[in-house]
């Protein structure tokens, strides 16, 4: 029977994320690991995050889960979500930190200067609620997912591919930005799928049954 | 264009969801997961729980209150009331919570919300701030149901804890909560305006048009309401509809 494997390093509540994929499971078994044999054993690999990049870096090689975490990226439909996005990449500037390096390109807060509206008004930062997601490049993980669908957001830092085919979507808030990269059997989003009713339960069970 | 948010606001007492009748009356309204469920279905964009428990030994009880909403309703879920230390905050979060909400504790203690916002992030920690009006332009921070005064001024405190690092103020006029008379706009405009992180609006919505207003005159980031969709008054998605008709940016 398949298996999806949600990666824990100790940064906090995974239970929505658990709840949310076993919701769309159709069958498969959900665990929630810190194992790296287990995250390498999963047919399918969930990495999520929350809280500040630089803990998130720590606490993984704390549990010694980089080389899982790395093969699973090279090898294994793969979904990272909010930080687990970001620490795909090279560098953030939250905590001046390198990343896992898969992608280049940096993490970067969003500009205070550019946080005006349309109407003058101050678009306050987190950028937290309902924003509406630009699909950028066709993927099976928007399948019945319309264009411009909106997805719940909570986040200060946002990342920026050096690499502009990796952008399957973006959003805008002051600027636009990426909200959703893809390259071969990596799907990786800003939002939270698992706080984004209809729409986030789609895109779960979009990549419950996503043969890269 | 982010969305204007609406947030039904949910009392909870000893596990289940009551209501108030003139402040006096409590009254059984049901089972929480089904109440959730029902404002999920009507477009809620979030829900928040206030736990209003008043025995200490029913007050683990929210804890699977919020174990059962996080394993079937898959939008943002806020947690207030009695919440007292970090470890409170973690056992919210662990629980299912996406955000807990601070109040008494923050006057008492303001490191409380630096070192809860440093262990598990701003985005999870909001600010509850109960105002009320002491001279024209002026509020004053109040605890206690209004009834303890603090000597904090309101925008100043908000600011204090912005910049503790709470990543969102829940701001409730004591003047007008319960009154049907809509937000202290003033007040509301007045926090929103100085802080840089979103501000909930909250207390004295007695119609669709003062949630819009909390929006456009009060600069709200969301709205936040009771008694007008407990009741049966309105729906999540009437309240929408007005909005967007308002010329209000909103998830349909």
């Amino acid at each position: 029977m398949s298996q999806v494997a949600v990666i824990d390093y100790g940064m906090g509540n995974l239970r929505s994320v658990h709840k949310a994929i076993e919701h769309v499971a159709n069958g498969a078994t959900v665990v929630v690991t810190a194992d790296p044999a287990q995250v390498l054993a999963a047919d399918r690999v969930v990495f999520p995050g929350q809280g500040a990049m630089p803990d998130c870096m720590r606490e993984l090689d704390a549990r010694g889960l980089r080389p899982a975490v790395l093969e699973a990226a090279r090898s294994k439909p793969f979904l990272g979500i909010c930080i687990g996005q970001q620490m795909l990449f090279e560098h953030s500037e939250e905590g001046n930190v390198p990343g896992l390096g898969i992608f280049r390109g940096e993490v970067r807060h969003f500009p205070s200067e550019r946080m005006v509206a349309a109407d003058g008004a101050r678009l306050k930062v987190p950028h937290m609620g309902w924003n509406e997601v630009w699909q950028k490049q066709a993927h099976p993980l928007w399948a019945n997912i319309p264009d411009g669908a909106r997805f719940y957001y909570v986040h200060s830092y946002y990342v920026d591919p050096a690499d502009p085919a990796l952008v399957a979507a973006t959003t805008d808030y002051g600027i636009p930005f990426t909200g959703a990269v893809a390259q071969d059997n990596i799907f990786a989003v800003q939002f939270h799928p698992e706080k984004s009713a209809q729409a986030g339960l789609q895109l779960m069970s979009n990549f419950m049954s996503w043969k890269p | 264009m982010l969305a204007k948010r609406i947030i039904p606001c949910l009392d909870v007492s000893a596990g289940r969801v009551v209501k108030g009748v003139n402040f006096v009356e409590l009254r059984d309204a049901g089972d929480p997961v089904e109440v959730a469920r029902r404002y999920d279905e009507q477009g809620a964009d979030e829900i928040t729980f206030l736990d209003i428990t008043a025995s200490s030994d029913d007050r683990n009880i929210i804890l699977h209150v919020v174990e059962q909403v996080a394993e079937q309703v898959f939008i943002p879920l806020t947690v207030g009331g009695g919440v007292r230390t970090v470890d409170d905050v973690r056992r919210l979060l662990n629980a299912g919570a996406d955000k807990v909400s601070i109040n008494t504790a923050a006057v008492n203690n303001p490191q409380v919300v630096a070192e809860a916002s440093g262990k598990v992030g701003s985005q999870c920690i909001v600010v509850a701030i109960d105002a009320k009006q002491v001279a024209p332009g002026k509020w004053e921070v109040f605890t206690h149901g209004g009834r303890n005064r603090t000597g904090l001024d309101a925008v100043e405190w908000a600011c204090r804890v912005a910049s503790l690092g709470a990543g969102e103020i829940l701001l409730t006029s004591m003047d007008r909560d319960g009154t049907k008379n809509g937000f202290d706009l003033g007040l509301t405009r007045a926090v929103s305006d100085a802080v840089a992180i979103p501000v909930i609006a909250s207390g004295g919505v007695g119609s669709l048009e003062h949630l819009a207003d909390g929006v456009t005159l009060g600069r709200a980031d969301a709205v936040l309401a009771a008694s007008i969709f407990h009741f049966g008054d309105h729906t999540v998605r009437e309240a929408k509809a007005l909005m967007r008709a308002r010329g209000i940016e909103v998830r349909l």
